[in-house]
This record gives structure tokens, sequence and C-alpha cells, in this order.
């Protein structure tokens, strides 16, 4: 990897992670390192079965105020999310089942006890009856069934229908060729290290219903929780200590946390569920499971001028809240144009309820499945005009004069070089190299294949962009609080929340870049709604441009106020005193004042402070959003070299290039950790993450040893090349980049396979490519029962 | 997920371990490395009412030469294995080093891998084709039974209620004699999906080639072991392969056939190359 990065602590320096030290020690502090005298632990019963009518939940003999059903806890609103997307339906989620079952993992009922074991074994005791009903298993059947439905008071199964038709007809006609092409991506859970937690307690001082809570988003979990138990929101405090892992995840209020959260307002006791590897796989099986019908209309060199495309979601039983269940569909239309120029566009997108765990918004929300979509389709009209791919893309990419570029979905770019990424990506691969060596063969007879996936990734998308997606609640500005500390070191109190993104390490950068303390003394507290300004949380690649430019522009604020003090203890004018980065305060004849004087004269020492001092002192709550908030679009291209085993279906990637674009850069190593721990990720979607359900709707997967995860032997070592672009929009031009690795790999990867077998006539087309599913591909077209591919 | 409630026991003497098996009925469960039997009682799958735990049961962790042969204790770690080349018992180092990862091996044991029976698992494989003895134990002694006889089905062995795996017998090879295993696995540390153990020891006038992760127990291919013995490499032909296995693959689809295919193959190229 080229060493890229700037001197110093700033913007652009390759700091290492605040945070590091503890995690590395194994000193993190978790929702389950929290214990509270007393606390109670809580287990789940599940839906055994996918699709019933609960006739009784009969409790064992002995489990009075043990065993909670749906009928225990009026207080507890149904979760319930609306949304101004017309065509949305409105799904109720109880805290715990109620009339109906609509998921094998569904929970009804809660089960205490002083341990887990003990809880479990409650569990087991509670005899269910439910009457079963035909389980809705598949998106396709579900949308044509005409008398199963997964809510009954609907006409269908569909939640919500998106249509667009961008000069379609006109445009389609003009093509000379035309490409389709179907594509599929599995059903998978975002698994992170760390499930779902929450320590629930009422504390009696402050009269608060105080929760450790494993989120991504505190200030709206507290709204959630406050909604749907009734509670204000004064009486409601959630802490978010360190959080393993998020993915979208922990951007939902779930069942089981509103449950907990009722077990300690009613009995005023502390209780802990910590969900388990099984509950997560089992009832957490909530992404990426798209299909896609696109045709392409191309002229004869293989330049795109209409697209025609159905995406069909399996969006599971119930939408979430606050994300909605539109937001799948939402940014599956409106994305599937990716990072191509063309004007012709019409998609019909829906999202159909079937009795899964309803879908939740993962790394990458819905691009992963149309960049998957889109670059397949690249490539294989590429084939139909018999073209190299590269050419091809090259010839579609938006340009950069084109920059700012408004696309048929009225997406607008607002900077970058897309053609620059994918060029470097395929230099820096060495494409000859490779074109030379597959060219030749492999001594071991495996076959060579080289792939290419280019995405463009809206990042830091505001208040106009979620309206759009009718969300009930929609981000504004984000705030950050930053204080000096009488020694001279700085606080910064954010509403986000850092788990695995470095912003203790980032936002201290962006502070130290307008004040120039050292980022060992700029401390960042995130994740507590008792001790930070209101922020929706860290979700869409968001947190660096929103609550990194809500910090600096804090920090710029103090200047004058620290200007002040510093001119009256140097003794000189304030006009002809300056702020110098670093030093503090320097007068005209040179002499300096330091950060931690003038913060002793306001804090200890306030009679050398100037009588006219300002009286806000140092600190302040300063709120931010780009001066546009259609978004900051970061970009990248991915190339990947792989050796397909064509006797056992058996894919290594031996060269994985990335070449990203995410703006000015704040801290190289973050960029490159994020962009490592997606395509991680991605490689999960592309390979190995799949979760299949029997025709009763039973998850074939629920402990890791059915559900198989890319490894450190699995995920390869990665080349990593940066280009600059800031945005015209941002603070410093940054933009956000913590979906992007997760987004291009399925792509690049198929594109290479596809490419290795091309003379095989194997052409591979649903995720996760699991070597049976090759396998069984190549055998089909060595006994010459391949389909024929559709192509004109 | 949570283990129910269960007696723990943890005897020091090998008699005071069958003598408790002995008198539990058949509810007592042996815990060796705990590897399999770990998950199954948090899954609540494994509802013992006893765990007698033998994980580090002095009796079972000898190694020792015979002469002829190797005797490893039931108790003896895949680690252990693949930290000590034992001379003449050369691919039991290979095969531990390749199983599952370092911290399933420091734990993990081959007497427990073998009493449990994963089809796919490789002790169950290896010892057939090494031509070992298994070594048990019961209230009223030793007996000993063929490694290729031990495994009777998928999760099935010889073992009755009462008995435990007191050490298996691994027979020397020749200084020349040739060693093929090669396993498929979607991923380092997963069950294989396809595996193959092959070994021509024609000093011995020894060659055989088996095939595991199969439906059932690991199959020997007679025959073609035989073949392979006379001719080497050319008795390796899609048609001699796929012939050869006929009889002991179930039904299964053809890119699973390719599989075992590849793995019978594959271990024959190394064992011949």
């Amino acid at each position: 990897m080229e060493e890229h990065g700037k001197p110093g602590q700033g913007i652009g320096a390759r700091v290492k992670r605040k945070e590091d030290s503890r995690h590395l020690h194994g000193r993190g502090q978790y929702v389950s390192d929290m214990v509270i005298p007393g606390q109670l632990e809580v287990a789940f019963l599940r839906s055994p079965i996918a699709h019933g009518r609960i006739r009784a939940i009969q409790k064992p003999a002995g489990s009075e105020g043990a065993v909670f059903v749906r009928a225990d806890m009026p207080e507890a609103k149904s979760i319930i999310s609306t949304s101004s997307i017309p065509s949305y339906r409105v799904s109720a989620q109880p805290p715990l089942a109620e009339g109906k079952v609509r998921f094998v993992g569904e929970a009804m009922a809660m089960c205490v006890a002083k341990t887990r074991a003990e809880a479990e074994d409650l569990a087991e005791r509670i005899v269910l009856d439910i009457e079963e009903l035909p389980p809705l298993v598949e998106s396709m059947a579900a949308l044509r069934e005409k008398n199963v439905r997964v809510h009954e008071e609907w006409e269908d199964n569909v939640f919500v229908t998106l249509s667009v038709d961008n000069d379609f007809d006109r445009l389609s006609k003009q093509a000379t060729v035309v490409v389709k092409r179907e594509v599929e991506l599995s059903r998978q859970a975002m698994v992170p290290m760390e499930g779902k937690a929450v320590v629930a307690h009422w504390d009696e001082r402050t009269d608060q219903l105080v929760m450790y809570y494993s989120t991504q988003t505190p200030h709206v979990v507290r709204t959630g929780i406050a909604q749907f138990l009734g509670l204000s929101e004064g009486q409601v405090r959630i802490i978010a200590p360190d959080v393993g892992g998020g993915f979208g995840y922990k951007v939902i209020v779930h069942p089981e946390e509103l449950s907990v959260a009722w077990l300690a307002w009613k009995f005023r006791k502390p209780f802990r569920w910590i969900e388990d590897r099984r509950e997560h796989l089992v009832s957490g099986a909530n992404a990426r499971q798209h299909k896609y019908q696109l045709t392409g209309y191309a002229d004869d060199k293989g330049r795109l001028l209409a697209l025609d495309a159905e995406i069909t979601i399996d969006g599971g039983a119930y939408s979430n809240w606050p994300f909605t269940i539109g937001l799948e569909p939402g940014q599956a239309i409106g994305n599937l144009p990716g990072p191509y120029d063309f004007r012709g566009y019409r998609c019909t997108t829906r999202c159909v309820a079937t009795n899964k765990p309803g879908f939740m918004p993962y790394r990458g929300v819905a691009r992963t499945g149309v960049c998957f979509a889109m670059e397949l389709l690249m490539e294989g009209i590429a084939r139909a005009v018999d073209r190299d791919p590269y050419d091809v893309r090259m010839d579609n990419l938006v340009r950069p004069e084109q920059m700012p570029y408004d696309n048929v979905m009225k997406k607008h770019y607002d900077s970058g070089d897309y053609p620059q990424a994918l060029t470097t990506a395929r230099e820096k691969l060495g494409i000859e190299a490779w074109r030379a060596r597959q060219e030749k063969g492999e001594a071991d007879g495996r076959k060579i294949g080289i792939g290419f996936a280019s995405y463009c990734e809206q990042s830091a998308h505001g208040t106009s962009v979620f309206a759009s997606w009718g969300l009930p609640l929609v981000p504004g500005f984000d705030q950050a609080a930053v204080k000096m500390t009488p020694d001279g070191g700085l606080e910064v109190r954010v509403g986000i929340h850092s788990h695995g993104q470095g912003m203790e390490t980032t936002l201290a950068q962006m502070a130290h870049e307008i004040l120039g303390i050292d980022v060992s003394r700029i401390h960042v507290t995130h994740g507590d709604t008792g001790t930070t300004p209101y922020s929706t949380g860290t979700y869409a690649s968001r947190s660096i441009v929103m609550a990194g430019g809500a910090t600096a522009n804090a920090c710029r604020e103090l200047v004058p106020r620290i200007v002040k003090i510093g001119a009256h203890l140097l003794g000189c004018k304030e006009s002809e005193a300056r702020f110098e980065k670093g030093v503090g305060v320097i007068a005209p004849d040179g002499k300096q004042m330091s950060l931690k004087s003038i913060c002793e004269a306001w804090y200890l020492r306030p009679d050398k402070a100037p009588l006219d001092v300002d009286r806000r002192g140092l600190e302040c709550s300063v709120s931010y959003k780009p001066e546009r908030d259609s978004g900051a679009f970061s970009y990248a291209s991915h190339a990947v070299a792989v050796a397909v085993d064509t006797d056992t279906g058996q894919v290594e990637i031996l060269d994985y290039v990335i070449v990203e674009d995410c703006g000015t850069v704040v801290n190289p190593m973050v960029v490159e950790g994020q962009t490592i721990g997606g395509i991680a990720q991605g490689i999960g979607t592309a390979m190995y993450e799949e979760i299949e359900y029997d025709v009763n709707g039973q998850p074939n997967a629920s402990t890791l040893a059915d559900y198989t995860l890319p490894g450190p032997t699995e995920v390869p070592h990665m080349r990593i090349f940066h280009m600059e672009t800031p945005s015209p929009y941002t603070e410093f031009g940054i933009k956000g980049m913590g979906e992007g690795g997760a987004i291009a790999p399925p792509a690049a990867i198929f594109n290479a396979v596809n490419d290795a077998l091309r003379s095989t006539g194997v052409e591979v087309n649903r995720t996760p490519l699991t070597p049976h599913r090759l396998l069984e591909a190549i055998e089909r077209a060595r006994s010459g029962t391949l389909p024929k591919r559709e192509a004109a | 997920m949570k283990a129910a409630a269960f007696e723990y026991q943890k005897p020091t003497e090998l008699s005071a371990v069958v003598s408790a098996l002995r008198a539990s009925n058949g509810e007592a469960k042996l815990f060796g490395g705990g590897q399999s039997l770990g998950p199954m009682l948090n899954l609540r799958l494994a509802r013992p009412k006893k765990i007698l735990d033998v994980s580090t049961l002095p009796a079972l962790k000898v190694i020792e030469d015979l002469g002829t042969a190797w005797r490893i204790g039931g108790g003896v770690t895949h680690a252990m294995l693949e930290d000590r080349v034992l001379v003449g018992c050369e691919p039991l180092a290979q095969v531990a080093r390749g199983i599952a990862y370092r911290a399933i091996r420091n734990r993990g044991t081959v007497g427990g891998s073998l009493a449990h029976a994963d089809p796919a698992a490789d002790w169950p494989l290896t010892m057939p084709a090494l031509g070992a003895t298994i070594v048990i134990a019961g209230v009223s002694g030793e007996r000993r039974v063929a490694a290729e006889s031990f495994m009777t089905a998928a999760f099935g062995t010889a073992l009755a209620e009462d008995e435990i795996i007191a050490a298996v017998e691994v027979p020397k090879i020749s200084a020349d004699a040739r060693w093929g295993y090669w396993k498929f696995c979607r991923k380092t540390g997963e069950f294989p999906e396809a595996s193959a153990a092959v070994l021509l020891d024609p000093q011995r006038k020894v060659a055989r080639v088996w095939i595991g992760a199969l439906n059932g127990a690991p199959q020997s291919l007679n025959a073609l072991a035989v073949d392979i013995a006379q001719r080497g490499f050319l008795a390796i032909s899609d048609l001699s392969v796929s012939q050869a296995l006929e009889p002991v693959l179930g039904k299964i689809d053809a890119a699973q056939r390719r599989l075992h295919q590849t793995a019978v193959r594959r271990a024959v190229q190394l064992a011949t190359a």
C-alpha cells in the first residue's frame, strides 16, 4: 500500500487511533460489561414456525412474575413506523407477538431469572398452541399470492411499490443492442461481533429509565423508547458504551429492547438481555435479499441509452422504526443508475412482505445489490458489443467535466473523476500481466479471471434526501459541544456514536486542525443522551461530515474568545493579536500566550481576565449541516484477479485493488481500515454468507457452523489507493465513506469469475458464490444443459 | 443459549470413568475437549444428566512407542500430535495440522473425535486409512476394534454406552511409504465437503484409498487401491474414479459427485507424485 497522508495530527494525518489502546488491551466497555446490583437476566421464547395464529401461550406453573406475554404489557405500544411514501403500508410490530406469529424467531414470551440458563429453562416450559398458516417464504410467490397475507388487513403482500419512468420509451427506441440480465442476492444477517444488548434500570434519583444500549443512534432510540412506552423523553436516558459493530442493525428500536425497557420501567429493577449468536442468525436474517431483472438498451459501441429494471426486495414481516422498510426500495430505485451517464430509465421496485425477519438497512443499503446488478449488466453489454468491459465502462461513466452532475434520478454528484479511478485501478492491478497469465494458463489447471466494479456512494445525505424517503424521523443539523478545560485541553461532545469508525480520533484531528491542541489532550465523548448534544446518530456514512463539520465550526467559534483573553494577557489590542495553532495567541511584538494560560485566566484566575471578556466563555455548542444536503458522493473502482478451480468450484482471490475517493481524507489509516472491513463484509456477501429458508420458512443456518463468514484466511491482502477530490459542499471537502467497501466486492468478484469461465459458457449471477453453486453451474455446462443466455 | 443443568464429575482414574459410565445407565456423557459437545450442550441439543470430564485424565494423555506402532491415548489433543512428529506415523502430524483452527486443536482430542464420529471429521478417515486399531476400555477391561469397522454410521460407533476410547494404536509405515491426504473445505477451519486419504506402502504390501465426508462412515475403495498399487497414477481416470465411487456415494448431485472425484484424484496425486 502506498503511504498516503500528511504530517502532523490534523486533517490528512495518519494518526494512530486513540481508542485502540483500550480495545487492544481488552479493556473496552460493552453493554455486557455493565453490572448493576440485582440485575435479572432475560430470555425470549421465539416462534418455532414461520406463520401462524396464536391460540394460547401457556405459562409454566409457578412462573408468576417471571414470564410475560404481550397481554401482560399493555403499556408498551407496538412499534409502528409511518411513511409519507403513498404506496407504503403500515405494519405494527408488537414487542412480543400478538395474534399471529410472522417469522421463525419472532419473540413470543419473555422470561426473567437470576441467570440466563434459568431464564431459558423457564422458556422451555412454556407451551405454545399455534394454528399453522401457510408460510409465504419466497418474495415472488408472496407477490402472486391472493389468499394468504402476512398482514391480514392489507389487500396483498406488498409493503411499497416505487416506479419511475424518465424518457424511457424515446431513448430505448434508439438502441441497437438490447441486453438482459437477471441477478439475485441471498438473504443474510449482519453479524456484528456484539449482537443486540441492553441493560435497563430505573434510576430513582433522576427519575429516569436508564438503558445501556448497544446502538448507533442513542438520541433516536431515546425518542423511540419514550414514544413506545408513553414516557416523556426526559424520563429516558440512553447510554451506548463501546459497541461491537453496528452495520445498520443498531439504528433500529428492536422489539426485544422495548420489552426489556418495559420490564425496567414496570418493576423498577435492573434487567439485562444479551442477544446470542443463534438469536441473531434466526431473528436477524434481514438483509440483502434482492432480485433484479434488467434490460439495458445500448448503441453498438455499448453506450447505455436506457435502462429498464424490475427490482423485488424480500422485505420480511415488519417495517422498522425509524428507518422504515421504504428505505431499501427507495435506495434501490434511486441508486441503480450508479456512476453511469444515461438518460432513459424505467424502474419498478417492490418490497414484498414474507414470513421472514423484517428487512433492515445493512452497510451499503441497497447499493451492494444495485452495484452487483449494474456491473453484471455492464459486463453483459460489453460481451454483446464484443468490446473490453473496461472500454465500455469508460464510455459510460460520468466524466469529470460533467461535475457536478445530476443523474437520471436527479441525484446530484458533487465532484470527482470516476474514469480516473477505474483507469488507475486497472493500472495498479497490472492488467497486461494478468491477461498474459490468463492466456498462458495455470500449471494447476485453474482459470484466471479479472473483474471490475465501480460505484458511487451517497454519503452524509441530509434533510431533503431522507424526507424524500418518507421517514418518520429526518436528520437535520448535527451539533457538537466543545469546551476548553482549565489546563488547556479540549472536550468534544457529540451525539453520534463511534463503533469502529475511529471518530474519537478523527474528530480530535478536526479539532486539532482548528485549535492545534495535541490530539492526546482532546477528549471526545459520544453515545450518551445525558451528556451529548442531539444528533440522529451514526449511519449512512454521515458522521465525519456532520459531527466533524460541527466540531470544526464549534472550535472556530472559540478562537475570537481565546484571542480576546490572550490579547489582554499579552497587553496588546485584540485586533492586533492573532491566533496561532499549537501556540496560542501572539502579540505584534512576537510575544506568545499559551492556551493553557488563557484557559487558566478564564477558569481559575478570572481576576486576570479582561473585564469585557466574552461571557459565553470557552465552551460552545454549534450545529452544522453542509451547504447543500443532497449528499457528498464518494466513489471507487475495485479491480480483482481470481483463480477458479473448476473441479471444486473454489475461487481464490489473488489480488484486490481499490482506488477510492472520499474527498478530503481526515485520516488515511481510518479510511483504509473502513475500506478493508467493508470489503471483508462484501466478500462475505459475494462468497459465503447466506441463510436459506425451506418451504416451511425454516432458516437453515442458526449457528456459525452453518452460517459461513469470511475469516482472516479468506480476506486477501488488499491494495488501496487514494484520490482526493474535495466536495464543494462540506467542511474541508470531506465525504463520508463508511459503507463503500461493502458495496463493490460481489460485483467485482462475480465479474472476475465470469471472466475466468467465459470459455465454458458459465455465467453466475446469484450471491453467494459458494463452491457448490459454482460447481453446479460448471457441471451443467459440462453436461451441455446450460440455459442459453438471452442476449440480442 | 446456555446449557441446561447437569451434574459434573471429574474422575481421576480410567476405572472410575468406566464405572461411572456403567452406573449412569446411558445418561452420562464423556467430555473430552468439548469442541462438539460444548456447543451441543449450549444449544441444548445434548441433554445429559451427567458430564464426566476426562479432558485432563492423565491415563488418556500418553503417547507411547510400541515398536511397530504408536499408542496414542484417547485424550491426546490434535495439537499434541501436530507438535510432535511420530517417526513412522508422520501422517498424524500432517492431518492434525489441518484440523479446524489451533484454538480447537488445543482442546479437541483424538478419542473425542473418533467417538463423536462426525462423517466429515479427519480422524475417522485417517485411522482406517492407516490401519489403526481402537483400544476400548470398559468395566470388564480392554477390547480392540479395527478402525475400519469402528465407525458404523454418521455419529455411530462400536462403543457401548459404558465404554471409552482408551487409545488408538497406529501401525508404523515403512520409510518409503507414500501418504496422500486431501480435503476440500469451504474455508479454513470448516469441516470438509469432500476428503480422501491414500496410503501406499509397498514394503508392507498395503494400499488403501479411503474417502470421507459422506452421508455415513468413511468408505474404502479397495479395488481402486489395488489398481493404484500396480499402476500408480495411471490407474486414475474420470471413469475409474467414478466407477470406484459409485457404490459408496448415495444420492447426490453432480457437483458433489465431482467434488468427491476430485478429492480421490488429488489424494492419489499427492501419494504418487
